[in-house]
């Protein structure tokens, strides 16, 4: 299996709060990569290395054989013009239209006609099922409409990594599971890495190929979803059983705490 | 060491690094609008002319009206004020004189420049502030756009130019306004006042206000990017860097003013 992503010993701190702790795993290239975790267990903040928002502490981040955890910020940006990022909220511009959104890309990092970009963003939209939605501004769409057009601006340079960070987020199930199909057939079709954060067991279920999972900032498993899915560990057990973490304090200690005795 | 000088110098000790953090913050910002606005220009990475002229329109065409009332008031009120003294040498005609001069080298640079902070260098702290706590900056960041090329150097182009301009505006706006009370209420002969104003005022006078005008442009453009880039979440924290960036805005105009008026006084 070859890796597209190889991340190996990675460290990070918020402050003085260390949230990654020496983290390393591999991510199999054409294949859909799950990462999940409870909230807070650092995978935004993985996915945020991944893509080059956050500098580690330590560690490095191979992505097709180059560090980009010391890579200067010109090297940077020629990679982010190969991947496309989904954000949780879509972060589409909001004081531009779809159309002009998805053309952003083509427009600051090509010499296209204006006429070929019109093109490609109506193929770009088409894609993501919003065809005729080009001159509708991010504030006049639903959440899931938004996230549509957040993949097509992702799409519009041809990514060879797509990043997906918690697409499912504050959509109804049958909406979230529209746009799990829709991250299927871009996948089947275009035929990239497909990186999502994730902790919605349905989409886990329906579009992985393969899993990472965090716990506190370590790697608590990795494997195919079926070993996932078979995997006796406990913490994995308590995800995917969706069983309660056991309270960290007792009635008594929470009652000091909170009285200062 | 008794606890309260260890708290003492603990406050101290925080303040001074986190001042030195803000400092290094800043002196990275200034950096990059210095590479996105002169450097990158040069490499074949030129500036996005249309969004500059789309802030030319909010900074400068909108601000049109309120500059010129305010501009209109200010010489009035100066006429008045000047009146008050004068009248009692029996100079009332060097009222041109003063008007003419305050405006040119203080108040129409300083006072627009309150206007567009209050107006433009709040509206740049909100809209740079949003975009970062709804991760649309990290969009950029992730397409390969620098955000200080795609959000700051417009503004700044737009407030280069148009700040200038409007304090053009106050300047012609506010004479006027001293000239208008001054043949209306105080019985000067308008011919006298017009030839007092053109004698009274040097190219000096003028220039020094339109470098000064110029000057706080950037001061404003950098203070609003700079308290926009600082958000990192949440409505509230947009209000509150919206608020600072106004009240910072002002206190360097000042502080910058008082600079540069020390500075043409001893070398013009």
């Amino acid at each position: 299996m070859e890796s597209a992503i190889e991340v190996l010993d990675l460290v990070t701190y918020y402050g003085e709060r260390k949230i990654l702790k020496g983290i390393s795993f591999s991510i199999p290239t054409g294949m859909t990569t799950v990462i999940v975790g409870g909230s807070g267990c650092g995978k935004t903040t993985t996915l945020k290395h991944l893509i080059g928002l956050l500098r580690p502490a330590s560690g490095s981040i191979h992505i097709h054989g180059k560090d980009i955890a010391t890579m200067d910020d010109t090297s940077l940006d020629e990679y982010r013009k190969k991947m496309g990022v989904l954000f949780q909220g879509a972060a589409l511009l909001n004081s531009m239209t779809l159309a002009e959104n998805v053309a952003l890309p083509l427009r600051e990092h090509t010499r296209l006609k204006g006429s070929v970009i019109d093109i490609i963003v109506r193929m770009k939209l088409d894609l993501v099922g919003l065809s005729g939605f080009g001159d509708f501004y991010p504030a006049q769409l639903s959440g899931g409409m938004k996230k549509r057009a957040g993949i097509a601006r992702a799409m519009a340079m041809d990514p060879v990594i797509l990043y997906f960070d918690e697409p499912s987020a504050g959509l109804d199930p049958v909406t979230a599971a529209g746009l799990d199909e829709l991250i299927l057939r871009l996948h089947q079709v275009f035929k990239m890495t497909v990186v999502v954060v994730t902790h919605e067991l349905p989409s886990i279920f329906k579009i992985a190929d393969y899993v990472i999972m965090l716990d506190k900032g370590e790697v608590a498993f990795v494997g195919t979803l079926d070993e996932f899915k078979k995997s006796d560990k406990t913490i994995v057990r308590t995800f995917l059983e969706r069983r309660p973490e056991e309270e960290s304090y007792s009635p008594d200690n929470y009652f000091k705490i909170i009285t200062g005795a | 060491m008794p606890q309260i000088v260890e708290n003492v110098l603990g406050a101290a000790g925080r303040k001074t690094l986190s001042l030195t953090k803000d400092l290094h913050k800043v002196a990275v910002l200034i950096n990059e609008v210095f590479y996105w606005t002169i450097v990158s220009p040069l490499r074949g990475k030129p500036p996005r002319v249309r969004a500059a002229i789309s802030e030319m329109v909010k900074t400068g065409y909108d601000s049109v009206l309120v500059v010129v009332v305010i501009a209109f008031f200010v010489g009035a009120i100066l006429a008045l004020q000047s009146a008050y003294q004068l009248k009692k040498f029996g100079a009332m005609l060097y009222v041109a004189n003063l008007v003419g001069v305050a405006i040119t080298r203080e108040l129409g640079p300083i006072i627009t420049a309150i206007i567009i902070a209050g107006r433009s260098g709040s509206a740049f702290a909100a809209e740079i502030g949003s975009m970062r706590a709804q991760e649309e900056v990290d969009a950029l960041l992730s397409m390969g756009i620098h955000p200080v090329r795609f959000l700051v150097v417009p503004k700044l182009i737009a407030l280069m130019l148009m700040q200038p301009a409007l304090t053009t505006f106050f300047d012609v706006v506010g004479i006027f306004g001293g000239f208008a009370l001054a043949v209306t209420l105080l019985d000067v002969n308008s011919a006298s006042y017009i030839n007092q104003t053109i004698n009274a005022l040097q190219v000096n006078d003028l220039v020094t206000g339109l470098v000064k005008a110029w000057a706080f442009s950037v001061v404003i453009t950098i203070t609003g990017a700079y308290q926009g880039f600082q958000v990192n979440a949440g409505a509230e924290e947009v209000g509150r860097r919206t608020t600072a960036s106004v009240v910072t805005s002002i206190f360097m105009v000042i502080a910058f003013d008082l600079f540069f008026t020390a500075l043409f006084y001893y070398f013009t």
